[in-house]
């Protein structure tokens, strides 16, 4: 993977994923040695970023992980519960409901959401004619696709009278209330998620044209079929891209809130079938105004998140190829 | 003959790879081709008709949805308007500053501050949203629009400072070096040769800041309750509650109203867009 920081003219990927884990050697090249009163000039140009830190970040994140201990209604003061909040979470039924929903959700559209991505990418390259075109047309979804008025348009297309089953009538086939029955309603999400698959496509599309035209002429000349070049250059230079996504939209896909929020009018029904894991935490602290509670889910989802993270980059070492 | 016969079949498989293509592209935009024309049909038409091409225009639907709730839809697209503009200043402000830092400046824990910072873009907004409740509920901020701004005003969207700072990495260091001999301070480097200089990194998160600020839910549901100050977002879920499934029509055309923005930065900065998901990875 080439590691060089992004020219202007948009060269290479460079990730914040990469740029975690690159080596401290080479981050820190071309700085010239330490000015005289450059400490200062810090201060003023960092001031803002800095305030916000400590007041809009790390301030908070200190004060929730306190009120996850506690017992917190925003009206009187917290009380301290120790680690009451945790042991109730894996008594709640709907808690667990809601872990198992979100576990779904994102482990099924995810990977599908990447292959999507990765097959249309694979189709596009070549400097093909109308490719502008076509990555406008699939990356279009992935901008809107997290809007309000998106969700709302996935409610009626998968409602009763929906579009979808407009569709199916043509067919001669009765569909049903998609968004309205238990089984079907996370399917409408996850079939939202997937439809975003632009935007992970334009990065494989960008790692795509970082693979030097070179390595496919010498496995030509050396008589590899395009399977066979596939399977030994595209696909292993490619690695680090697809961890990246995969690293990218498990994280995003975890927080999804507003399409569940939407399709569902607000209560993660029918049945909890859509009951997203920031959904619930959102009905619990801002419905219910069990504020201990919602912190202490918040808190697990940063362990869960993180523990996932950390997982991918220990068994990125198996998988994912660098060739420098 | 036989020569003909690869070059014949590699035409066909051309043909049919963009008669896929093509297929796909329409299969993805088709709901939204149907939202629009759906937004000019009367509510019984849009039960039955899957088809794109309404057989009667009718307009009502936009000047019903206009005025079915408390306040006229203008009154939410300005709110949201509000919000976008006092973000985009704060983004371009608070983030490039930084990254100027971060990017120029030698200081101590300079690497450690740019970790820290590397690692709150990946922080979940969930774990400090109650305690930034309590906050701003303290601050009598609730049911303003600085919730929502001032935290832009302190470069909180650390994303955008990562995106200038390998921005800035690339304008050579000559540039500013040459300043500094001709006596330059750093806030005359930054203002008058990074800032310049650094023209599609500010497009870009002017871009990609419009676009999520207007397309937020999550805390804008929480900190504006009011219907006075309800944004675009949260006007639109009001409306789905207030009419239920009665009134498609009137909601599709809200909708329509509410994408047009988003639809129109796509057409005028789809170059940026792609450049900055491409070197930076975020959707």
């Amino acid at each position: 993977m080439v590691r060089a920081p992004a020219r202007p003219d948009g060269g290479a990927p460079v990730s914040v994923i990469q740029e975690l884990s690159r080596d401290r050697r080479s981050r820190d090249q071309g700085v010239s040695p330490r000015r005289k009163g450059d400490g200062r000039w810090a201060l003023f140009f960092l001031a803002p970023w800095f305030v916000g830190l400590v007041l809009i970040t790390a301030g908070p994140m200190g004060a929730s992980l306190y009120l996850s201990f506690t017992d917190y209604d925003l009206l009187s003061a917290p009380q301290w519960v120790g680690f009451e909040n945790f042991t109730r979470m894996f008594e709640d039924p709907r808690f667990l409901g809601s872990l198992g929903v979100t576990f779904t959700y994102v482990f099924v559209s995810v990977p599908l959401q990447l292959a999507a991505a990765l097959g249309l990418a694979l189709l596009l390259d070549k400097g093909m004619r109308g490719l502008a075109l076509y990555r406008s047309v699939y990356y279009l979804p992935s901008l809107l696709g997290g809007s309000v008025a998106i969700a709302i348009l996935w409610r009626q297309i998968f409602g009763a009278d929906g579009l979808v089953n407009q569709v199916l009538a043509l067919f001669g086939v009765q569909g049903q209330g998609w968004v309205s029955h238990p089984d079907y309603a996370l399917g409408t999400l996850m079939a939202l998620n997937v439809w975003t698959f632009g935007a992970p496509m334009v990065i494989f599309l960008a790692g795509l044209r970082q693979i030097p035209r070179m390595y496919y002429e010498a496995a030509a000349i050396d008589g590899a079929g395009r399977w066979r070049q596939f399977r030994s250059i595209t696909l292993p230079l490619l690695t680090p891209i697809v961890f990246f996504n995969l690293v990218l939209q498990l994280i995003e896909a975890f927080q999804s809130f507003t399409r569940a929020f939407v399709v569902s009018g607000g209560n993660g029904g029918p049945s909890d079938s859509t009951l997203l894991y920031t959904l619930y935490l959102y009905l619990k602290g801002f419905g219910s105004l069990d504020m201990g509670y919602a912190s202490a889910m918040a808190w697990f989802l940063l362990l869960i998140i993180g523990g996932m993270t950390v997982v991918n980059f220990l068994a990125s070492k198996y998988w994912v190829f660098y060739d420098d | 003959m036989r020569p003909r016969g690869p070059r014949l079949r590699a035409r066909i498989g051309s043909v049919l790879k963009h008669a896929g293509l093509i297929a796909l592209g329409f299969v993805m935009l088709y709901p939204l081709l149907w939202m629009v024309a759906s937004s000019f049909k009367p509510n019984a038409l849009i039960f039955r008709e899957p088809g794109l091409i309404p057989t009667e225009i009718d307009l009502t639907n936009y000047t019903d949805g206009w005025n079915a709730l408390l306040h006229p839809f203008s009154h939410y697209l300005i709110n949201s308007a509000i919000v976008v503009l006092g973000s985009l200043l704060g983004n371009l402000l608070s983030c490039s500053m930084a990254a100027y830092a971060f990017a120029r400046l030698e200081f101590r824990g300079r690497r450690l501050w740019f970790a820290v910072m590397l690692m709150s873009i990946m922080l979940p907004i969930h774990v400090v949203i109650v305690p930034q409740y309590v906050l701003f509920s303290q601050l009598e901020w609730i049911n303003t629009f600085l919730p929502l701004i001032v935290p832009k005003l302190l470069a909180t969207d650390a994303f955008f400072i990562f995106l200038m700072v390998q921005f800035f990495r690339g304008i050579p260091r000559e540039l500013d070096e040459a300043a500094t001999l001709d006596g330059a301070n750093h806030l005359r480097v930054y203002l008058q040769i990074m800032l310049p200089l650094s023209l599609p990194a500010l497009a870009t998160t002017a871009i990609f800041t419009f676009i999520w600020t207007w397309n937020d839910f999550f805390s804008q549901l929480i900190f504006l309750t009011r219907p006075e100050m309800y944004t675009v977002p949260i006007a639109l879920r009001t409306f789905v509650d207030a009419t239920g499934e009665s009134s498609w029509g009137s909601l599709f055309a809200m909708s329509i109203v509410s994408l047009v923005p988003v639809f129109i930065a796509f057409l005028f900065g789809q170059k940026y867009l792609v450049k900055g998901i491409a070197t930076t990875g975020i959707k």
